[in-house]
């Protein structure tokens, strides 16, 4: 029962983080239509720009705020520099564009902080476990991810139904000639769109760094499980995105908890366990196999123009 | 004629260049540019392969380094379990490659456009994750193939010479392989799918099929690269099918030029080249690599094929 429940948190704690991190790119894709592979490598910026920043000012609060404006302020500036002259080409450019750029940030990376990972220790108060069920503890940090992914996701939504530049964000992208002639600076909608993708994922990443390590290379696995659920919810669509995320982060994590226990009741153990690992890691594959096969353009395609 | 046609001719001096390397490299006894164009030649078929797909075919398929280790590990799994018969373990690699490539094509091509990218990446991380698990055969390590793939005194491919020769045929047997389906009634229709599909499928051609059947020829063909890249390096290990090695083959099709015969070819050995050499400057060598293919992208349109042609017509 225990591990259940702690299973079941901690597939809906990864699967939110999933979310951080498929919502900008979901955002940059449905509004520019730009493919960013790059997005992991934010996503991985803002591990480092947070484990250093925290080092620096000696608290973890402060240096993750620290980082998330540095994200941002890096999403801008690669918008402005590279991105920017991407929009309109083919989707292949933006993948061979964006694929350069990851050799690049892996390289800058190994540059400024050298080739072994670096550590982000959490402070005091959020190592302690918090009861939330009689008899039943829970790490305060995964709380906390949950918590703050939640509000962020309540805020995403809020930001893009609800306000002006949510408004402009939606009609850019519906019909990007037209908001431009009614006198929008479309140039810089994009830029803030692309910053705040940007910030999503180095949100992502920082949240992440103390449970794993921060490493070169740690946003390329998740770029794909990120990939894999743009697809499933329907690329766009960040309602689609939402759900498939908390999908995934659940199947992954139950799967990789439960499966080789399931699998050693049908067959002998040796088969088992050399079968459990592989088949656990095959699990959303096969799901968005699934989906497609089902469902070729996910499961909540936006309404596209 | 007016004038010399320059892409014709850099094809044909890089041509007998790979031809002439083995010559070069016993006269000056510099063996290790022999091991490194090995390694050009290999990867120049699969980029072909994958050029067969991407350049005439317009499917963008963003797995297609999966192949490469399906190929190896046939061989690798083959030569672990005491098959070391090459008659056997490349006609497996290539149909383990076909079978997979038919499989995901299937599922796939069901799909169009930045999803077809996407799931066909996925399906090689997919494949990738598989590999890692096999425990039997070395999981995360990899599988070191102790012997080569034993071709009963026909050729040897421990002799580097050889196994070069081996290596180039092959490439050179699959352009031409190439050549023949992209200007045969097939080919055409393939071509066609790629600018218009909806009138093709009016004129009543099974769309679909046709690309399916284009896609598994494609895997097949880069089923044999991952078989004789596993014999070059002896070892197979999952890291070949990891999704920046579908990108690499995808940088070498562009840069060369998608959708030309030579193109691909002419890209590997650019991009291989240029990695070797901006390696030995520094350690840091993507540093100068990520930039330089994003202004690639950004202003070198046709690759160098392209610009070779514009070259051309002056």
């Amino acid at each position: 029962m225990l591990l259940v429940v702690e299973q079941f948190l901690n597939g809906l704690q990864f699967g939110l983080l999933l979310f951080l991190l498929a919502a900008g790119l979901t955002l940059v894709f449905g509004i520019m239509d730009l493919v960013n592979l790059a997005h992991g490598s934010l996503y991985m910026m803002g591990a480092y720009f947070a484990a250093t920043f925290a080092a620096w000012t000696g608290s973890f609060v402060l240096g993750a705020l620290m980082a998330l404006g540095a994200t941002l302020l890096l999403g801008i500036a690669l918008e402005v520099t590279a991105l920017r002259h991407l929009y309109g080409r083919d989707h292949l450019d933006h993948v061979l564009a964006t694929f350069g750029l990851i050799l690049f940030f892996n390289e800058a990376v190994r540059l400024i902080w050298g080739p072994a990972g670096l550590a982000l220790p959490l402070p005091a108060w959020l190592t302690v476990p918090v009861p939330i069920l009689p008899g039943i503890h829970y790490p305060a940090y995964r709380l906390a991810i949950i918590v703050v992914a939640l509000l962020v996701a309540l805020l995403l939504y809020l930001g893009v139904m609800r306000t002006r530049i949510g408004m402009l964000i939606r009609a850019g992208a519906s019909n990007r000639e037209m908001i431009g002639a009614l006198g929008i600076n479309i140039k810089l909608l994009y830029t803030l769109v692309f910053g705040l993708g940007a910030a999503l994922a180095g949100l992502a990443g920082m949240m992440q760094a103390p449970i794993l390590t921060v490493q070169i290379g740690m946003g390329e696995n998740i770029l794909i499980l990120a990939f894999v659920i743009i697809v499933i919810g329907g690329i766009g669509s960040i309602r689609g995105a939402f759900l498939a995320a908390i999908f995934v982060g659940m199947i992954d994590t139950l799967g990789r908890a439960f499966l080789p226990n399931l699998l050693r009741q049908v067959l002998n153990g040796a088969a088992a366990s050399t079968a459990a690992p592989a088949l656990s890691s095959m699990l959303i594959y096969l799901l968005m196999a699934i989906v497609l096969v089902v469902r070729p353009e996910g499961l909540f395609p936006a309404s596209r123009r | 004629m007016k004038g010399l046609n320059v892409s014709k001719a850099v094809t044909a001096l890089m041509l007998a260049g790979l031809v002439l390397l083995p010559l070069y490299s016993s006269l000056s006894g510099n063996i290790f540019i022999l091991t490194l164009f090995t390694r050009i030649v290999i990867l120049a078929l699969a980029a072909a392969s994958l050029n067969l797909i991407m350049g005439y075919g317009g499917m963008m398929s963003f797995g297609h380094a999966a192949y490469l280790g399906i190929g190896g590990y046939a061989v690798g799994i083959l030569a672990q379990e005491g098959v070391g018969s090459g008659f056997v373990q490349f006609p497996v690699a290539l149909a383990a490659s076909a079978l997979f490539a038919l499989v995901i094509g299937a599922l796939s091509l069901r799909t169009r456009g930045v999803y077809f990218i996407m799931i066909t990446l996925a399906f090689a991380q997919m494949a990738y994750y598989v590999a890692s698990g096999l425990a039997r055969y070395g999981g995360d390590d990899g599988l070191t193939v102790y012997k080569r793939s034993d071709f009963s005194g026909l050729i040897n491919l421990s002799d580097r010479v050889q196994f070069y020769y081996l290596c180039l045929a092959g490439l050179l047997g699959v352009i031409f392989l190439i050549w023949r389906v992209v200007n045969s009634r097939f080919g055409l229709v393939v071509q066609g799918l790629r600018s218009n599909e909806q009138r093709l499928q009016a004129i009543g051609f099974p769309a679909k099929r046709y690309q399916l059947v284009c896609f598994v020829i494609a895997g097949t063909m880069c089923g044999l690269a991952g078989a004789l890249l596993a014999n070059n390096t002896d070892f197979v290990s999952p890291a070949v099918m990891y999704w920046t090695r579908s990108g690499d083959l995808m940088v070498m099709v562009i840069l060369g030029g998608m959708g030309t015969l030579f193109g691909p070819v002419m890209g590997a050995v650019v991009y291989l080249l240029l990695e070797e050499f901006l390696s030995q400057i520094t350690e840091y060598w993507a540093l100068i690599m990520g930039p330089l293919l994003l202004l690639i992208v950004l202003f070198g349109r046709g690759g160098i094929m392209g610009l070779l042609g514009r070259l051309n017509r002056g």
